[in-house]
């Protein structure tokens, strides 16, 4: 398995991806800056990172959607190809129609950065095979645009095609609004692809991917991953 | 010739405007208790290259749809002049 974490300016969660991913997997991770126009070979899981790339100028995620090497990510995840976005890499994905829906301003008007619980709501993913149906994990949240939108009808497709991954929870698994930090609608903290091979979360996996950052609830969705590719 | 085009662009009616709320609040705290709501937007201004006002009216529109406006949340108006 080669994972291939594309740089953008402005990213800053690069180094702790390709840290987390390799000392939990063993496997070769690649940095690619995004005016590549092609993947490393052999790539089998491309991640966008955290950070605040371009400044989060127009709109979180806009001008990256728009560099050179994402119609290369684009085929990627069209050829059945795992892409994994983080925070603002989420933000990304939404923005290049990856992934439906948009995100706003975290409702209570701060930037918010904490740990945070999120229930598994499928673990059929590639990414999140190795968690239990709605296991409740431990990731941290660092953003100010979290806050997960889609007009209601469409969100109510997104719900029906089972495409919620995550959601903010209590410590015992309960959705409800109190357990929301930024607004996010229904709770949403993580969706993926129709076709399941892309997935977006606001929550970071590689913050908690090791004792010393508090948790090692992420290292599962590494070795998910991993898992996924090397059977194929 | 050079057309000198304005942009307005800003959330849809209905989508949470948290900055808009914001404002509102420092607003209302400063003492304007007038203040019934408050919707915070964008400006861009383009200075664009074409033959007619029409055609720069419609190039900037194409960049609206393509990077400068995100339908799913967002409404833009466009005003061309010619550039001064």
């Amino acid at each position: 398995m080669i994972t291939s974490v594309i740089i953008f300016p402005g990213s800053n969660c690069d180094r702790d991806v390709i840290h987390a991913i390799s000392e939990n997997t063993g496997t070769k991770v690649e940095s690619v800056w995004h005016k590549e126009r092609v993947l490393p070979e052999g790539t089998g899981l491309v991640v966008l990172p955290g950070g605040f790339s371009y400044g989060d100028y127009l709109r979180c995620g806009a001008l990256s959607a728009r560099s050179p090497i994402i119609d290369a990510v684009k085929e990627h995840a069209l050829n059945e190809g795992l892409v994994l976005g983080i925070c603002n890499g989420f933000q990304v994905l939404l923005e290049t129609g990856l992934l439906p829906g948009a995100v706003l301003t975290n409702k209570t008007l701060t930037f918010i950065c904490k740990k945070c619980y999120l229930r598994v709501e499928r673990n059929d993913t590639p990414f999140t095979k190795g968690y239990k149906k709605e296991q409740v994990v431990q990731f941290p949240i660092a953003h100010n645009d979290g806050l997960y939108f889609l007009p209601p009808e469409k969100l109510e497709n997104l719900e029906k095609n089972g495409q919620v991954v995550f959601r903010y929870c209590s410590e015992s698994g309960k959705t409800d609004p109190e357990f929301n930090p930024n607004g996010a609608l229904n709770n949403i903290a993580g969706i993926t692809s129709r076709s399941g091979n892309v997935l977006g979360l606001m929550p970071h996996p590689e913050r908690a991917s090791e004792d010393i950052l508090g948790g090692k609830d992420g290292v599962i969705m590494w070795r998910s991953i991993q898992r996924w590719i090397e059977r194929e | 010739m050079i057309f000198h085009v304005k942009i307005l662009v800003y959330l849809k009616e209905g989508v949470l405007d948290t900055q808009g709320k914001a404002v509102a609040k420092a607003l209302v705290n400063a003492g304007h208790d007038e203040l019934v709501n408050t919707r915070v937007g964008k400006y861009i201004q383009l200075w664009i290259n074409a033959g007619t006002q029409e055609e720069a009216y419609t190039k900037a529109e194409v960049m609206c749809d393509e990077i400068l406006v995100n339908e799913l949340i967002e409404d833009f108006d466009i005003e061309v002049e010619h550039s001064k």
